[in-house]
């Protein structure tokens, strides 16, 4: 089984989000980035095929240099090689275009991606090069077993689960659960060692057509401040929720 | 020119997400000089939308389609779109449609924004807000392609009530065996109890809760407000509670009318995956925790002490009020 896992190079989640150029850009400045964790769950779900079942992982990645530290972790972590596509990703539609040419040419049976980006959100980027790939696709994915070339996956629904079956070539948009949070793995040296001899492709974008722009960011309006009830008047909280906030 | 919205059901019931989704593409059409067309799977009492501004409803009724099948249902939202010519397409931000969402999108070779929190900044050019970053920020998104696909964010823009009248035609849309590559074996979902997507409150716990053996009030709390339950995520990553129950920015968001969060000091991650609930409450034993910042109304005292005399102060309230 050959496995490609898509990573986002996304700010750490502790990251406080600011924006500059008048506030059309997002504000890199102090600011950690990381291996989109929805990837990483994947990413780690693909260790466990190549160690139990033979798997060949690569990680593709669609980012400009910056994005390198990224994916060497990718590959410290176990990925077997790296390509990066090297495109700004400001559109999902077109990550899913690139992304496409490389699952096209690079003959994978299962693809693997995060249900969204912790930055931009769109969670459009696996169902879409699932279709223009006419490959399968579960969204919202946390379990996933592959047995020759059917495949039976958990996805988390509005309050439940639901199991799925369906076949390779699959398409998953995974999330926590794929594995747990304690099955993620922080690189050893050695990982970190070997992860320097390991091969980073650089490929140029394919010609595709950006469907969506961000004009420009706003942070949140500022709140004001929090209205302490004390705590031997539970009573005035009851009030307060049903007469002031209208919520109950 | 035609709006198309997907208004969704459940057992044939519409959920409360159809009748927003179903406002927003009626605020969409008198923008753009245009009616709404919506498109129903095996709903029952379709000319109810009439009532949200809906004028056609194409009405498809097939059993195959029992059970959700997201290729399928994009295969058939695609059919109805190309039948109306329809430009702009309206949906929700449900588990299931951000499911097919990107499968309709690659389809209709259109360009789709999720999470839109109101109504188009402007139609011409098409520009929308939706949420970013985790709902940390903000993003006003153009949408330059001729088909365009609107997401919009639970509880966002509310449901409107426009009467009209919706005349109901039978749709049967054409489905083949590659619609169902992908198929449902078995659905485990909790019957008869909020969940944290539609539910008009959500309760949640956190590590101040000291053991699952504690969640007997949260349980009842919910219970009596008719909320949901939900979690922060050391709860779940300690197995005190299940994922699904997870919310903060790599859990599940919440949209709720109202937040109450015990035993939550209030991480920058979890505080983003709540933001977008209308009233924030916290109880904690600690002055100093973040959630204080984040929050519309507070209590500072023990969870335990708390939580149950609230939970009778709100039982005394529902009979006053019944």
């Amino acid at each position: 089984m050959k496995i490609l896992v898509c990573i986002s190079n996304v700010p750490d989640t502790t990251s406080k989000i600011n924006f500059t150029e008048g506030d059309t850009k997002f504000d890199t400045n102090g600011v950690q980035f990381v291996i989109n964790p929805n990837d990483e769950f994947g990413l780690t779900r693909a260790m466990w095929f190549k160690e139990k079942q033979g798997a060949a992982v690569h990680v593709a990645t669609v980012g400009g240099a910056q994005t390198e530290p990224t994916i060497r972790k990718a590959l410290a972590i176990g990925a077997d090689e790296a390509i990066r596509i090297n495109a700004e990703p400001t559109d999902g539609f077109f990550v899913a275009r690139q992304l496409a040419e490389v699952v096209k040419n690079g003959g994978y049976d299962l693809v693997i991606a995060g249900r969204e980006s912790i930055d931009y959100n769109g969670g459009m980027v696996p169902g879409i090069l699932a279709t223009l790939l006419d490959m399968n696709f579960v969204n919202t994915c946390i379990g996933l077993e592959v047995d020759g070339t059917s495949a039976t996956a958990m996805r988390e629904i509005d309050g439940g689960k639901e199991k799925i079956s369906t076949s390779l070539p699959l398409v998953i948009g995974g999330q926590k659960g794929l594995v747990q949070e304690s099955d993620l793995r922080i690189p050893n040296m050695r990982g970190i060692m070997m992860a320097r001899k390991k091969a980073l492709n650089v490929v140029e974008p394919v010609d595709a057509p950006k469907p969506t722009q961000d004009q420009k960011f706003e942070k949140p309006a500022a709140k004001g401040p929090v209205k302490l009830v004390d705590a031997s008047n539970v009573a005035e909280l009851v009030n307060l929720l049903h007469s002031e906030a209208k919520v109950i | 020119m035609s709006v198309v919205v997907y208004t969704e059901s459940d057992k044939g019931k519409f959920k409360k997400n159809a009748l927003e989704v179903a406002s927003y593409a009626h605020k969409v059409a008198q923008e753009l000089g245009g009616s709404v067309t919506a498109v129903t799977i095996n709903a029952d009492d379709d000319a109810s939308l009439g009532n949200y501004g809906v004028s056609k409803v194409l009405k498809v009724s097939n059993s195959q389609l029992d059970t959700f099948n997201a290729k399928a249902y994009a295969s058939v939202i695609t059919q109805a779109v190309e039948a109306e010519g329809a430009k702009v397409v309206i949906i929700s931000s449900s588990a299931d449609t951000k499911f097919l969402a990107p499968i309709l999108t690659a389809k209709l070779n259109a360009g789709y924004v999720p999470n839109v929190v109101s109504a188009p900044d402007s139609v011409s050019p098409f520009v929308v807000k939706r949420t970013a970053f985790s709902n940390k920020g903000f993003a006003h998104t153009e949408i330059s392609a001729e088909t365009k696909i609107i997401g919009v964010s639970n509880n966002s823009f509310g449901i409107h009530e426009n009467s009209t009248s919706a005349a109901v035609e039978a749709f049967s849309p054409s489905l083949g065996d590659s619609d169902f590559s992908t198929n449902s074996v078995e659905v485990d979902k909790v019957v008869g109890k909020a969940t944290i997507a539609d539910a008009d409150i959500v309760v949640s716990g956190g590590r101040g809760l000291k053991g699952p053996e504690n969640w007997g009030m949260i349980e009842e709390l919910a219970e009596v407000l008719g909320a949901a339950t939900a979690c922060s995520k050391p709860v779940s990553d300690l197995g005190w509670r299940s994922h699904g129950e997870h919310v903060g920015q790599t859990g599940k968001p919440v949209a709720s009318n109202l937040y109450i969060a015990i035993g939550i000091s209030g991480a920058i991650q979890h505080l983003a995956g709540v933001s977008a609930s209308k009233t924030k409450v916290v109880i904690n034993n600690d002055p100093e925790a973040p959630f204080f910042k984040a929050a519309d109304y507070g209590i500072v005292g023990d969870a335990f002490e708390v939580v149950p005399e609230l939970i009778e102060k709100l039982k005394e309230f529902k009979a006053q009020n019944a």
